[in-house]
């Protein structure tokens, strides 16, 4: 029974994970027709600056949570004025083709710089230990990650489908062209989109630094799985990506405990069941 | 995805600067140097070149010619690489039996992995095959048969049909060429047949194609099909070549590697693909000692090719052609 809520708790935690990442995915796709395959290279990047800002400058967790999305999501927005733009006009293929080269160069690079070994970031003060609930034992920062990315979750979501610049966002997701001829600058509203969905994977690496190892690889394993999972939930629902993320982490816990061999492969198990029965995902909507 | 080297060549053909007998000509001469070739240059570097342009110019038939970009080809390249090396090397079975045999898997998974990846497409379809050729990773990883992190080595070369030996790089390298000539042929022909033409009119028109009564899915099955079978001889192939088939070959950077390729050479050209598989691997030839260094500097080249250079090498040359008619 133990090791069960403990697999499932690790299930939650990469859920957590699957969620914030698909939903970074999701915002970008919507309104900037991009499907970043660089999204795991940046939560990498934001984890090793963290572990970087550690080691090397003394800058603790906390501001670390900050200041390292606001680095990747500024690098985001770089690359989105000086290379994305570019291909705006033609097939959305070429964006997802121009940031598997940008994974490469990222990646390529903390290799060099880093090697394949992982680096472990210490657990914050504050958030030590754990509590025992009595069937399992319940470390603090584990829960933290998990309320802090559904807080997050919700708060995108909230600010996307509730408030005025979300409403924009959504229009511009519709119909570009129009919302620009109300004077909207939609260009620059793509830039600081893309920036925003980039700094939720950096936001998303800083937070795994103590859970996971932080190493050069340890993004482009996830973003694959993370296409999965966007696939199973459909683009369309901040929702959707929501729920699947979290789901998805559970079934693969639960997978780790019945029949830990197929852990790593049954996300694409689901997939493939999914493109039988509901093509369109669980959440998407026809079109 | 559109090809902007096929309108090229399509220019071309009206100015008749291509015309059929220079085609002649022009693929006569080729597949003389390819014959000459070893005795310039070292066979299992020309043999490695041949694979992968096997390899490329099959998933050319999806991205150039039908508009489908998979991001899974490694599955069927390594799956079919495995399967022929552990035929040959754990049964004892000749190496034509385990070149059928390895192709023979990669048909079957490309049938699996294409009938459902064909139900989304755009961006969706490379996500999907992704996703699946992560999973065939997984399981290479896992199943014993694999040999896991080791893969299989020593893989034998016996006698092709019994009587001829392969041992040699020159018997091997002949070998390789004849399979290689016949993969092509066959991908130049479903090009330029009927079938081919139907596999562009859904690239250019998906919809159109549908209202003037073609069975739409049928066709991107069919072409996926035969796009992974023909990668897997490839992967076959190469493990007979290099007489291993390691977790390289499922890895995901293999994947993107085959587009690079592609995109290099001229995706939607009959050549481009080979010739990027030739600038691909000389270029891992010279940097194989930057370490590291490799994998940026192919990332470079990768958003170079995407930002600035669509039309390909072989895209290039055609667009110059036109423009300067001979």
């Amino acid at each position: 029974m133990q090791a069960l809520f403990g697999q499932l708790l690790v299930g939650l935690i990469n859920g957590s994970f699957y969620a914030l990442l698909s939903l970074g995915l999701a915002i970008i796709f919507g309104l900037v027709n991009v499907v970043n395959f660089a999204h795991g290279a940046l939560y990498m990047t934001g984890a090793f600056l963290a572990w970087f800002g550690l080691a090397n400058l003394g800058i603790g967790y906390w501001p670390a949570l900050l200041l390292s999305p606001l680095a990747v999501g500024l690098f985001g927005m770089v690359l989105e004025r000086t290379m994305l733009r570019r291909l705006y006009q033609l097939d959305n293929l070429y964006g997802l083709l121009l940031t598997f080269g940008l994974t490469l160069i990222v990646e390529g690079l903390f290799h060099h710089a880093y090697g394949n070994s992982g680096n472990s970031y210490p657990v914050p003060e504050a958030l030590q230990g754990g509590t025992d609930l009595g069937f399992m034992f319940l470390p603090r920062y584990r829960a933290w990650v998990v309320l802090v990315s559904v807080a997050v979750c919700f708060a995108s979501w909230f600010v996307i489908e509730r408030t005025r610049l979300g409403a924009y966002l959504r229009a511009g997701t519709e119909n570009p062209r129009l919302l620009q001829a109300f004077g909207v600058n939609v260009p620059l509203m793509k830039t600081l989109t893309f920036g925003f969905g980039v700094a939720l994977a950096g936001f998303a690496g800083v937070m795994a630094a103590p859970i996971y190892q932080v190493s050069p690889s340890m993004g482009s394993s996830l973003v694959i799985v993370v296409f999965a999972v966007v696939v199973i939930g459909g683009m369309g629902s901040i929702f959707g990506s929501i729920v699947t993320g979290l789901g998805l982490g559970l079934v693969e816990g639960l997978t780790k405990y019945l029949y830990p061999a197929a852990s790593s492969t049954v996300v694409f198990a689901v997939m493939a069941v999914v493109l039988l029965f509901r093509p369109v995902g669980l959440f998407g909507r026809e079109t | 995805m559109s090809a902007p080297g096929l309108q090229e060549s399509r220019a071309l053909y009206r100015l008749g600067v291509i015309t059929p007998a220079r085609k002649r000509i022009f693929f006569g001469v080729l597949v003389l140097a390819g014959l000459a070739l070893p005795r310039l240059v070292y066979p299992v570097f020309l043999m490695n070149v041949l694979c992968l342009a096997l390899f490329a110019s099959a998933f050319n038939l999806l991205l150039g010619y039908t508009g489908l970009l998979s991001f899974g080809h490694a599955a069927f390249l390594s799956s079919a690489a495995y399967v022929t090396g552990y035929v040959v090397k754990a049964w004892g079975l000749p190496p034509e039996v385990g070149l059928l045999a390895g192709t023979a898997v990669a048909a079957l998974l490309g049938w699996l992995i294409g009938a459902l990846a064909i139900r989304r497409s755009g961006i969706y379809f490379a996500m999907i095959t992704l996703g699946f050729a992560q999973m065939i990773y997984f399981l290479a990883v896992q199943l014993p048969f694999t040999g896991g992190e080791d893969g299989l080595q020593g893989i034998p070369r016996r006698p092709l049909l019994g009587l001829i030996p392969l041992e040699s790089e020159g018997a091997m390298y002949y070998f390789v060429y004849a399979v290689f000539l016949a993969g092509f042929f066959v991908i130049y022909r479903a090009v330029h047949s009927p079938f081919g033409h139907v596999l562009r009119s859904i690239r250019e028109n998906e919809p159109r194609a549908l209202s003037l009564g073609y069975d739409v899915d049928r066709y991107k099955l069919v072409a996926f099909v035969l796009s992974a079978t023909l990668a897997g001889l490839a992967g076959a192939l190469k493990a007979l070549v290099m007489q291993f088939a390691t977790l390289t070959d499922a890895h995901w950077h293999k994947s993107g590697e085959v587009v690079l390729m592609t995109l290099l050479g001229g995706m939607g050209t009959i050549m481009g693909p080979s010739v990027g598989a030739l600038v691909v691997v000389t270029m891992d030839n010279y940097l194989s000692g930057f370490g590291d260094w490799v994998t940026v500097i192919v990332g470079a080249v990768f958003v170079a090719g995407v930002l600035g250079f669509r039309r390909g090498l072989v895209g290039e040359a055609l667009h110059l052609a036109r423009n300067f008619p001979f």
